[in-house]
């Protein structure tokens, strides 16, 4: 595991204002903001309640999805199987729906079955020691296989109108959907846990330096466990949302959902490296993503194939900046970062692994 | 570099040279045994369905498996350079993708060019977004994953752009493009020909050249390899430029093969290319593994979808069994690499305090 790349000691001489604005989440707030002003200018549609609506309801399940991986992420491991426990829990849904068991029953259970799925990627990564990146693409193929036994190609689409109307619905007669409300709170709740509970801090001293975390006497696999189980369970969720949402369960839902989610991870600030990141900066992100779709869709004039390339393009700005201004500092001589290691320049140059 | 940090390494080298040679022959025999491995249960694979059903060993099936297996090979060959140096390249159905069309829409409208020209251009092509990544994990120093998560969003975006709707048809291709997909040469088919013509080229050089070396020396230890002098920056630059440039290729054959290619060509391919590297013993975490052990995890993978349609199993069961294979290839590469780690551990601790 490289070292380095954990949260940045601050100097004590620097201004609250300058740290305030030297945030990440401050940046991309701000990048937020203009792309809500260049959107408006493009189209008039653009900052309307109308498209509020449709353009959270279309991340939902990105962003559920992003809240739990942030927390696997900050704990320097990856899950890539999410998009695919998503269609599993779609699938489970739509034969247990077919059994005929009341909706009420099947709900608990697909996320059950989320958090087995998240359970054996966490046995295989926390207990075996196997990296999550290998093991997760390994479990992507086979959740997202094991949807197809499940329910094959076909789809169930006569859910309950109470419950899809929920899913697809506002909330109180706001602007608001409903899975909206819900990712409120779970984000509220993963903040907490991430910024305010022992877990968290557990969390970001894993991510950090996990053999630093072991000696201090953390459960490094309990809580990495819990992270996958976490994971899973979340994207089970988002998958019985999907399926209510769209009033269709399959085994083909979400594919490439979890590339999107690890986009809104990293943009939203958090290392790929573990030890640092915040739920604030996710969550923006993910607002961003959404604003960046959107208006990009509504512009005339504009192809929509835009989209990716600008998403791409922020995805690596948004740890290429950084890091070139840092550079520069550097070559000025001007660093604020203290020199680790007895080859300070070349340090951060380091290829290093594709994640940990 | 600091005078204090050389001669601190001075010694360590010494011991590691000595020491080395033992552990370079474990190894050695680490790998063999892993790319034996893969040999045994394609072979068993191959024997089982055979018997089960004596068409699947006819001729023209192995033919098709080995054709079906061939893209995917020469994509493995480019991202195992790029593992092993530590680095991961997932832009590569992406790349695929872009040279795939290319070489379409240009022999649609210039049905004379000649062939060369389109797969070298194919190869520019791909090493041009190949260099890009590189450039951006070395000289910006982002990590790989995100580098290439990006430039997948960004090439598969250009692909959008340039295609525009439109989509490149078989009809519209020269007869003499679309045999390459078809045509054998001395029994061969022609696209396994030039999967094999990369595979000895790139995995004899990783073998015996300094060149190929130094990709497992900076995948074991970054920091060493750019102490004994290896530009660590140029060689990762390297295996960027070499993925993309066989992503281009595929992305060419691809075209001759399937006739038929829009923006979406190649969509995904890049899970499949890293699962062929891992399932083929090479660690996700660089410095060890073969390209000859991901070309034939590219065609173990390929052989068991067919086997499996051949047996008539629910073709709902094979993603499902391709991913529980990939997950018992990393733990069984775990389990060998413990045994490794203990025959090791002696030099690693000698290392520590010297």
């Amino acid at each position: 595991m490289p070292p380095a790349e954990t949260e940045t000691v601050t100097a004590t001489g620097r201004s609250a204002a300058r740290e305030l604005l030297g945030r990440w989440e401050v940046l991309v707030a701000g990048l937020l903001l203009a792309t809500l002003i260049v959107g408006q200018s493009l189209s008039s549609e653009f900052l309307t309640a109308d498209s509020f609506t449709t353009a959270s309801l279309d991340l939902s399940e990105v962003a559920l999805i992003a809240l739990a991986l942030a927390l696997v992420v900050v704990a320097a491991e990856i899950d890539l199987s999410v998009a695919s426990v998503l269609a599993l829990s779609s699938a489970v849904m739509a034969a247990l729906w077919n059994a005929g068991l009341p909706i009420e029953l099947i709900m608990p259970i697909c996320i059950g079955v989320g958090a087995l799925c998240g359970a054996f990627n966490g046995f295989l990564v926390a207990h075996l020691g196997l990296p999550s990146l290998a093991v997760t693409i390994g479990t992507l193929a086979l959740f997202r296989g094991l949807a197809y036994v499940v329910i094959g190609d076909s789809s169930v689409t006569d859910f309950p109108v109470a419950w899809t109307d929920r899913a697809f619905g506002n909330f109180a007669g706001t602007a608001i959907p409903n899975t909206m409300i819900l990712f409120a709170v779970l984000a509220v709740a993963f903040g907490v846990l991430l910024h305010a509970t022992p877990f968290g801090r557990s969390v970001f001293a894993i991510g950090a330096n996990v053999e630093a975390a072991r000696f201090s006497g953390l459960r490094v696999k309990r809580v990495k466990m819990w992270l996958f189980v976490m994971s899973g369970a979340v994207a089970a969720l988002a998958g019985v949302v999907i399926s209510l949402r769209n009033s269709t369960a399959a085994a083909n839902v979400g594919q490439g959902f979890e590339l999107v989610a690890v986009a809104a991870v990293v943009l939203g600030g958090v290392s790929i490296f573990g030890g640092k990141g915040s739920i604030l900066g996710v969550v923006l992100a993910l607002g961003l993503l959404g604003a960046i779709q959107k208006s990009l869709t509504l512009a005339e004039g504009i192809s929509s194939y835009w989209v990716q390339i600008v998403i791409g393009t922020l995805l690596i700005g948004s740890v290429l900046g950084p890091n070139l201004v840092r550079r520069a500092r550097e070559a000025r001589g001007g660093s604020t970062t203290p020199r680790r290691g007895p080859w300070p320049s070349r340090r951060a140059a380091t290829p290093n692994a594709p994640q940990h | 570099m600091s005078t204090p940090a050389e001669s601190a390494v001075a010694p360590q080298a010494a011991i590691g040279s000595r020491s080395g040679e033992r552990a370079r022959r474990i190894t050695e025999i680490a790998f063999r045994v892993r790319e034996l491995g893969i040999v045994l249960a394609l072979a068993l694979l191959i024997v089982v369905t055979g018997i089960l059903e004596p068409r699947f060993i006819g001729a023209g099936s192995l033919r098709n498996l080995a054709l079906n297996a061939a893209i995917i090979a020469i994509l493995a060959v480019g991202q195992t350079l790029v593992i092993l140096t530590r680095n991961i390249d997932i832009s590569v159905g992406s790349i695929l993708g872009l040279s795939a069309f290319m070489a379409g829409s240009l022999l649609s409208n210039d049905p004379g060019l000649p062939i060369p020209l389109v797969i070298a251009l194919g190869m520019g092509l791909g090493g041009a977004c190949g260099l890009l990544n590189g450039v951006l994990v070395t000289f910006g120093r982002v990590p790989a994953l995100v580098v290439t998560l990006g430039t997948l969003y960004i090439f598969r975006g250009l692909a959008f752009l340039w295609t525009d709707g439109r989509q490149v048809n078989a009809e519209t291709l020269p007869d003499r493009f679309l045999n390459l997909g078809t045509d054998s040469l001395l029994g061969v088919p022609i696209l396994v020909l030039f999967a094999l013509v990369v595979v000895l080229v790139v995995g004899q050089c990783l073998r015996n050249l300094r060149f190929g070396r130094e990709f497992y020396a900076i995948g074991s230890n970054p920091e060493a390899a750019r102490l004994a002098g290896i530009r660590t920056d140029r060689r990762v630059n390297t295996a960027f430029v070499i993925s993309g440039a066989l992503a281009g290729l595929g992305g060419v054959l691809f075209t001759a093969r399937f006739g038929t290619v829009d923006a979406t060509a190649g969509t995904g391919y890049e899970l499949t290319v890293v699962a062929a590297a891992v399932v083929g013993g090479v660690a996700i975490f660089g410095g060890s593994g073969s390209v000859y052990g991901a070309a034939l995890g590219a065609l173990l993978l390929g052989s068991i979808t067919s086997a499996l349609i051949v047996l008539r199993v629910d073709a709902f069961w094979q993603m499902a069994a391709i991913g529980a294979l990939l997950v018992l290839a990393i733990a069984i590469d775990r389990f060998v690499s413990l045994r490794l780690e203990a025959a090791l551990r002696q030099r690693s601790s000698r290392r520590a305090t010297g």
